[in-house]
């Protein structure tokens, strides 16, 4: 697909860097030389400088051939200007970045009058991610499959548990439930087991299954389930609201510290029943008075990254609570994933996941399409969802007579309202929403698991 | 430095010439001429040294500026190096020193030659030696990259060695397209001129010969006239081809895909490049009109020499070297203008002119008024600090090695205006030089000394300077 990215920051990088990958013609556009430059010496990409609003730059970038057109600027109004005369040029599929409260309400008649195809909101995206993980904090990361009807767990094998040790054949005899482990990460490594793998204390372990099958797979392993009652965030940011009104439905305390008093201000009036503090987060003092020793959960969302790590080991050492940790760079993933922070959150990869989803489904509007896709393991692992359609290659072959890639596993099926964890036997039919774990990234079509026919 | 990786460019620089040398033994298969076993010999070897250097190739395949530099100036020895081999077998250029001479005038496009006879040559040492210049004209890294699987980003720093001009981009988003396009449209015009010529009555082995040296801008021709007996027609067709291809390329891309086809006329680079040709044939015309018997005649060969000096090919139809003093200066300063930038030919290039210029504009204008504020510009927008710094910097790193070039000549003995010719001839690509370098002359009596002193000269030319500068600088060795 031909696909224009106007704002090199950030997300815009992240974007660049999935869609490059996947090897699509990609140009961007940004208004500083430098960065556009710096891209396209970094990606197999091509520049065009100048401000993405203006209809001469994106005819110089191509909008006339163009199938997709992401804005991603720090600016919500350029961003949607930008789209909607894109749109009248080209005609081409636009999609904005628009985080700004005021209209993340209006979302659905922004985007309809003005003709975008959608509107992403890493801010709320992450903060939507965040309050799954509160809510059931036994796990370090959760992605939903099938409207909410299936999720993939991860969470990590604690010392002298049942699971310490067990070889992955035996769980099922051991723990009566119904899941299914997909990947495992052990050390740097990401694996897709087989049966004979033998769990350890310390993996990071994800599960797929129904909501309630994994409580009660937790239950019986012995993990407290329990949902946190109160939450402290340290910074008050776009994402901190987001979070705090999300979690005010479900009725979690909510306690913000921020250190702007005009911020401070804002968020207590459009937040009523969270409890405001106007003081340094970071100031271990503060921290205490405030409570961090008992507080069920603690989510740092400073715009800072050191200080967010920082924060999140020093509240490891004084409590037990459920630690969510934002980090908005990539680099140096390894090292990060080495501490004890948590849950980590990085808002761009979910932004990125999400459009990578998008374009993957259009590009393949007529076969099984992509309805969901994440990325379990940094960028090793990813696990999407697939409707299949009538005449599908795979339906109604039991999964043992297919040949199916190496590192590639169908991890759950969905039927009729019921999750089916399949074994050698199950067949997928049409209808099915099927959901596959893959070490190999870039598949399209649900047949794109099968092994290619020599 | 990852040396992985450059062995591993290496190794498909030399797999790939190892198929290229294939199309010579289809030419002794033809003429039943023995040679053929040799190049055969020659190009199974070169396979298969690649085969094993390929096979080594480390985990990340990736090209920093500093390892596309070293790895493209490698390249072009390393081609050059094995390319001269079948040469000092056939017993044709029995000196490897000469052999080498040959092939790196051949890959880069220059066509200075050590052959007092180039009509004794076999039809396939002939092709193979044409064949160096279409190979070398558009490049044979830009050639691996549309070949070889992308691996991001960082294969602009190869194209950007290897690709002639101040600001080398790209016709569309992937580095591996842009390089399918270039080659396409290289490979459209060669045949196109290879039938017209033929259709035009040329020989077929001439016509291949001849439309390889064009399209390479090169200027090795089959006889030891150069093109002087060939019809006037002929001339004519050839003419044209050859100022064809000293067009930028992206104006041919314009042409083709662009729905505003005007653009390609509004490339600020091509109308000043024609417009230097118009004046010079004009000028010429008047000039050299006493020694021809019509102004016709007068025409063709001062439009075939102009077009021949600034594309750098090298091809002639007359010996300049006898034209008036006028005329052969303005000769001269034509193989310092060169072709555009990011077409096969070489030189300074039209566009660094352009922007030497207007810098010194700037420059003056802000003598007059120095609180000015000057912006170079070019094709309406303005350029960065960076691009018009970066061309003046060449302008004298050119100058440099053009200094020093001549001084290490001057010790060998040879007269000032063939050593003065002789290295611009060679760092511009062009060939003939004047005196004993002229179009009747060639460069077999040039000292041993010299003559690798213009073989970098050549392949700094080719390369633009720094890659070649790179390879010789200690920095460059050093681990970090």
């Amino acid at each position: 697909m031909r696909i224009i990215i106007v704002g090199c920051g950030k997300v815009g990088a992240t974007i660049i860097s999935q869609l490059s990958k996947e090897g699509h013609d990609i140009t961007i556009v940004d208004i500083d030389r430098d960065v556009v430059e710096e891209t396209a010496n970094a990606y197999d990409v091509m520049g065009v400088v100048g401000n993405g609003a203006s209809y001469n730059v994106l005819k110089d970038a191509g909008i006339d051939t163009a199938d997709l057109l992401l804005a991603v600027t720090d600016s919500d109004e350029q961003n949607l200007l930008t789209c909607l005369i894109a749109k009248k040029v080209g005609g081409c599929n636009t999609i904005a970045r628009v985080r700004n409260p005021i209209y993340s309400e209006e979302v659905r008649f922004i985007s309809e009058e003005l003709g975008l195809s959608m509107i992403i909101n890493p801010e709320m995206t992450a903060a939507q991610e965040i309050a799954r993980i509160l809510r059931f904090p036994a796990a370090v990361k959760i992605d939903t499959f099938a409207k909410g009807k299936v999720e993939i767990l991860k969470f990590i094998v604690p010392e002298g548990s049942l699971l310490d040790g067990c070889a992955l054949g035996e769980i099922s005899k051991k723990v009566k439930a119904d899941i299914l482990i997909c990947t495992v990460e052990r050390k740097e490594e990401a694996i897709i087991p087989n049966g004979s793998f033998v769990l350890k204390a310390g993996d990071k372990v994800s599960i797929v299954s129904s909501p309630a099958h994994a409580r009660e797979f937790f239950k019986r392993i012995g993990i407290n389930i329990q949902r946190v009652r109160d939450v402290l965030i340290i910074g008050g940011g776009k994402m901190a609201y987001y979070l705090a009104e999300m979690l005010q439905t479900t009725g979690i305390q909510v306690k913000i510290i921020e250190q702007d008093e005009e911020r401070c201000k804002q968020l207590a009036d459009s937040l009523p029943k969270a409890q405001i503090i106007c003081g340094d987060g970071t100031d271990q003092d503060v921290l205490l008075e405030e409570g961090v020793t008992r507080s069920d959960a603690f989510v740092s969302l400073t715009g800072i990254d050191e200080e967010n790590i920082l924060l999140s080991l020093y509240v490891h050492t004084v409590s037990n609570a459920k630690i969510v940790t934002k980090v908005n760079r990539s680099a140096f993933s390894e090292v990060i994933a080495s501490m004890d922070l948590g849950s980590v959150i990085y808002p761009k990869y979910i932004t990125a996941d999400h459009i990578v989803r998008y374009v993957r489904a259009k590009q393949n509007a007529e076969g099984n399409s992509v309805e969901s896709l994440y990325h379990l393991i940094d960028n090793k692992v990813e696990a999407l969802e697939f409707k299949v359609q009538e005449n599908a290659p795979v339906c109604n072959i039991p999964l043992e007579k297919l040949s199916i890639k190496k590192n590639v596993l169908v991890a759950c099926i969905y039927r009729d309202e019921k999750t089916i964890i399949p074994n050698g036997k199950s067949e997928i039919k049409a209808g099915d929403t099927v959901i596959v774990v893959s070490g190999i990234q870039g598949f399209h079509d649900l047949s794109d698991i099968l092994e290619e026919k020599a | 430095m990852n040396f992985s990786v450059i062995l591993y460019l290496l190794g498909n620089v030399l797999l790939l010439e190892g198929v290229l040398m294939l199309l010579p033994c289809v030419t002794a298969l033809i003429y039943r001429e023995p040679q053929g076993v040799i190049y055969l010999l020659v190009a199974l070897l070169c396979a298969l040294l690649g085969y094993f250097l390929r096979r080594g190739r480390s985990q990340k395949l990736i090209f920093y500026a500093k390892e596309g530099f070293v790895a493209v100036g490698l390249s072009w020895i390393v081609l050059s190096l094995a390319g001269a081999i079948p040469f000092v077998l056939t017993g044709e250029i029995p000196s490897y020193t000469d052999a080498l001479f040959e092939t790196i005038s051949g890959f880069t496009t220059t066509g200075a030659s050590i052959l007092r006879d180039v009509e004794a040559l076999s039809h396939v040492s002939l092709l193979w030696r044409s064949f160096t210049h279409w190979i070398g004209g558009m490049g044979v890294i830009v050639f691996l990259l549309a070949l070889l699987p992308a691996s991001g980003g960082y294969n602009m720093n190869l194209m950007r060695a290897e690709s002639p001009g101040p600001q080398v981009g790209k016709l569309v988003p992937k580095v591996s397209e842009t390089a399918k396009i270039l080659y396409s449209i290289y490979m459209f015009i060669t045949v196109l001129e290879i039938v017209v010529l033929i259709v035009a009555g040329m020989p077929v082995f001439d016509a291949l010969c001849i439309s390889f040296g064009s399209a390479g801008t090169g200027g090795f021709g089959v006889l030891n006239d150069s093109c002087a007996s060939y019809a006037p027609h002929l001339q004519w067709i050839i003419t044209l081809f050859i100022i064809l291809f000293g067009v930028n390329f992206n104006a041919y891309y314009y042409l083709l895909r662009s729905k505003n086809k005007k653009e390609a006329f509004q490339i600020e680079e091509v109308r000043v490049y024609f417009a230097v040709i118009l004046l010079s044939v004009i000028f010429i015309s008047f000039n050299i009109r006493s020694f021809f018997a019509t102004y016709s005649e007068a025409l063709r060969h001062s439009a075939f020499q102009v077009g021949s000096i600034i594309t750098t090919t090298g091809f002639a139809t007359t010996d300049f070297n006898l034209w008036p003093n006028f005329s052969k200066t303005i000769l001269v300063l034509l193989m310092f203008v060169g072709a555009c930038a990011g077409s096969t030919g070489g030189g300074i290039k039209v566009s660094r002119i352009i922007i030497f210029n207007r810098t010194v504009q700037a420059e003056v204008r802000r003598f007059i008024h120095n609180r000015s504020v000057e912006m170079v510009r070019m094709d309406g927008k303005s350029l960065d600090q960076d691009t018009v710094r970066s061309v003046s910097v060449y302008l004298v790193a050119y100058v440099l090695i053009f200094v020093a070039s001549v001084f290490l000549l001057s010790l060998t003995g040879t007269d000032l205006v063939t050593d003065f010719t002789a290295v611009a001839a060679t760092l511009n690509n062009i060939g003939p030089g004047l005196n004993a370098v002229g179009p009747t002359g060639n460069y077999a009596d040039m000292s041993l000394i010299a003559k690798y002193v213009l073989m970098f000269d050549m392949l700094a030319g080719r390369l633009e300077l720094f890659p070649m500068l790179l390879l010789v600088v200690p920095a460059t060795y050093r681990k970090n």
